[in-house]
C-alpha cells in the first residue's frame, strides 16, 4: 500500500488517533506524518473529522429522512446548480447525484417529523427545477459509516491461549 | 481395579498455561495479552459461504482428503503466493488444523527409537505429539541472540544417526522469529546431507511484515523431503472452524491419510466450503488484517523500548518476546505476580520449553486501546519492581 493509502485507512476508522501513535504505527517521522496529513487537507482528500453519535441514547430527538428528488436538469450545468441550491441549506446532511429512479438523494436531519416535512414542502418541492420529492424517514439505524450502532461485540476469546 | 491409563500419556505434562486461565477466570477487569488467536472475526463473505452451504443442505461428509474444488484452489494459492507446486489429488490433504497435520505427518513418519529436532522455544504441540508417535523428541534450544532463528550450527550439532526429522516451526509462535531465505538454505543443505525429513510448519506464512515469507519446500531439493502444513486460523482468523491442510509427497501423503481415514473421517464440511472462499477471494481481507497488525507491532516495539525492555524485533506472526531477565525472577513468577497485582495476562516463555526461561509471550492481537492500557498497566508492574529492587 502507498504511504497515503495507509495513512487514510488508519484514520478512516480513527480520526483521533494521535499523531505521534500513528507515526509509530505506520513506521514513518511524526513531521512525515503531520506534512501528509496537511497537504492531504489542503487538497481536500480529507474533507473533515466527524464523530459517529448514536443520538437515540441522548436525550435529544433527531429526525432523519432520505428523500429521492428527481429535478430537471439545466441547460450548460446538468444537475449541480441544483444540488447546490440543495447542498447549501444546513438542515442538509448529504447530497448525492444518483443512477435510476430518481435523480438525487437528499438526507436530511430534523428536530421533528414536522420541520422535516415543512423542510420538503416549503423548501425543497418549491424550486423550480424540482419536479418530484418521495420522503422515506429513517427509523433506526443499525450501522452507519461502516460501524455498527449498537453496542460493540465482546470480546469472546478465551483468555489464554497457546 | 487395574489403572485404565497408559504410562505414555500420563507421562506426558498438563500445558503451563492452565494455572494462568484459572486465577485470571476468577478475576475481574483482567486484561490479556495472553491469546494465541486473531481478533478479527472471520470476514463476511466467507462466513456467508458457509452459511450458505448449510442452507443448500451440504452436511455430509466430503471424500477424505477433502473437497476437490478446495484442494484446486489451495494448490493455485501456494503456487502463487510461495512458489510451491502440489498436485491437488495425490499431495495434499484437508484436516482438522494445523493441529491434526502436524499429528498425523509424525505419526505416519517416525518409527519407534526415531529422533525429532524439534526447536524451542515453539509450538507446544510437536513435542507431545512426537512422544504419541513413538518418536523421540531431541530439544535444540534457540537463542535471543540469532532473533531466536535456527542456525546450521545448532542443527548439526544435534543430529545424530537416529535422527529422521526435523520441525521448522518458523514464522515462530511464540517468538515471531522468522527464517530468511539464506537461513534456509543453510539449513537445507544439512538436511539433505544428512537424509532428514522436515515438517514445516507454516501456519503464520501469511503474517510477516519485513519481507514475504519463504517456504522451505520451494528449496531445490526440499520439496520431496518436505511435510507442509498450514492452515486457515491465522491468515483468515478462522481458528473456531478447525480447516488446515498438509502438502507433501505422495508416498507420505497417502499413509498420513490413512490414519485420517481411520481416525478423522474427514475435515469439517461446512468449513471446507467457506475456506474455498477464503482462498479464492480473501487476499484483500489478509492484506488488510495484515497491516493492522503491523501497526500494532510498532507500537508495541516502542513501548517496550519507552519502558526499557529488551525486545529483539519479531517479524512474524502476532507475538512478542521480550526478556526479563532483568527483574531476577522467573517468567512464570514474573506473569503470576504481574496478573495479580496489574491483572494482565502474559504467557510465560517456559510455556514453550525450558529456554523460554526469563522470556514472555506477549501477543498483538488486540485493538489498539486494549493494547494501550495493557501496556499501561505492564509500564506501572515493571516500574514498581524497579523501584524496589
Ligand atoms: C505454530 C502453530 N502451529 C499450529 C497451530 C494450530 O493451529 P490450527 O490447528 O488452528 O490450524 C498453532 C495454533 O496456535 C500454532 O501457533
Amino acid at each position: 500500500m502507498e504511504i497515503r493509502e495507509k495513512i487514510l485507512t488508519f484514520i478512516e476508522k480513527n480520526s483521533r488517533v494521535d499523531l505521534k501513535q500513528l507515526a509509530i504505527m505506520l513506521g514513518m517521522e511524526e513531521a512525515a506524518v503531520a506534512n501528509e496529513l496537511a497537504a492531504m487537507e489542503e487538497e481536500h482528500i480529507i474533507c473533515g473529522y466527524h464523530t459517529l453519535i448514536d443520538w437515540e441514547k441522548t436525550s435529544i430527538e433527531k429526525v432523519n429522512a432520505l428523500i429521492e428528488v428527481r429535478v430537471t436538469p439545466q441547460r450548460g450545468r446538468g444537475f449541480d446548480s441544483v444540488a447546490e441550491r440543495v447542498y447549501n441549506y444546513p438542515e442538509v446532511n448529504a447530497v448525492y447525484l444518483i443512477s435510476g429512479g430518481y435523480d438525487l438523494l437528499v438526507t436530511l436531519e430534523g428536530k421533528t417529523l414536522r420541520e422535516v416535512a415543512q423542510f420538503v414542502s416549503d423548501k425543497l418541492s418549491t424550486l423550480d427545477s424540482v419536479l418530484s420529492t418521495k420522503t422515506n424517514f429513517i427509523l433506526k439505524k443499525y450501522k452507519d459509516h461502516g460501524t455498527v450502532i449498537a453496542k460493540p461485540k465482546e470480546d469472546e476469546r478465551m483468555l489464554v491461549s497457546l | 481395579m487395574r489403572n485404565p491409563l497408559s504410562e505414555r500419556i500420563t507421562d506426558i505434562p498438563f500445558s503451563g498455561i492452565r494455572k494462568f486461565f484459572d486465577i485470571a477466570a476468577e478475576m475481574k477487569d483482567v486484561i490479556s495479552l495472553g491469546v494465541g488467536e486473531p481478533d478479527f472475526d472471520t470476514p463476511w463473505h466467507i462466513r456467508d459461504e458457509g452459511i450458505y452451504s448449510l442452507e443448500k443442505g451440504r452436511t455430509a461428509y466430503t471424500s477424505n482428503a477433502g473437497l476437490k474444488e478446495l484442494k484446486i484452489e489451495i494448490a493455485k494459492y501456494l503456487e502463487r503466493r510461495f512458489q510451491v507446486s502440489y498436485h491437488y489429488d495425490t499431495e495434499m490433504m484437508i484436516t482438522v488444523g494445523g493441529s491434526e497435520a502436524i499429528d498425523i505427518a509424525m505419526r505416519a513418519m517416525l518409527d519407534p527409537g526415531d529422533e525429532v529436532l524439534i526447536p524451542q522455544p515453539s509450538y507446544v504441540s510437536y513435542e507431545p505429539c512426537a512422544v504419541l508417535a513413538n518418536g523421540v523428541p531431541v530439544i535444540i534450544n534457540l537463542k535471543e541472540e540469532n532473533e531466536f532463528r535456527l542456525t546450521a550450527q545448532e542443527l548439526t550439532d544435534a543430529i545424530t544417526p537416529r535422527t529422521k526429522l526435523l520441525v521448522l516451526p518458523f514464522p515462530n509462535n511464540p517468538t515471531g522469529a522468522i527464517m530468511q531465505r539464506k537461513d534456509l538454505e543453510a539449513i537445507a543443505r544439512i538436511i539433505i546431507d544428512h537424509d532428514l525429513y522436515v515438517i514445516s510448519d507454516e501456519i503464520y506464512a501469511e503474517l510477516t511484515y519485513q519481507q514475504e515469507h519463504v517456504s522451505i519446500a520451494s528449496l531445490p531439493g526440499m520439496r520431496e523431503r518436505t511435510v507442509l502444513i498450514n492452515g486457515f486460523s491465522k491468515a483468515y482468523a478462522m481458528t473456531g472452524w478447525r480447516l488446515g491442510y498438509a502438502c507433501a509427497p505422495k508416498v507420505i501423503l497417502e499413509q498420513m491419510l490413512k490414519i485420517h481415514q481411520y481416525a478423522i473421517m474427514c475435515a469439517p464440511t461446512t468449513s471446507q466450503y467457506a475456506a474455498v472462499e477464503a482462498v479464492r477471494n480473501g487476499d484483500e481481507d489478509v492484506i488488510s488484517m495484515r497491516e493492522e497488525y503491523n501497526g500494532r507491532r510498532r507500537y508495541l516495539m516502542h513501548r517496550f523500548e519507552e519502558m526499557g525492555l529488551s525486545c529483539f524485533e519479531p517479524f512474524g506472526a502476532f507475538y512478542a518476546f521480550p526478556c526479563i531477565k532483568e527483574f531476577g525472577m522467573s517468567a512464570d513468577e514474573f506473569a503470576t505476580r504481574m496478573l495479580q497485582e496489574e491483572k494482565v495476562v502474559v504467557v510465560p516463555g517456559t510455556a514453550f520449553g525450558e529456554c523460554g526461561e526469563g522470556f514472555l509471550r506477549i501477543s498483538y492481537a488486540y485493538s489498539l486501546e486494549k493494547l494501550e492500557e495493557a501496556l499501561n498497566r505492564m509500564e506501572r508492574f515493571i516500574t514498581k519492581l524497579r523501584q524496589q529492587k
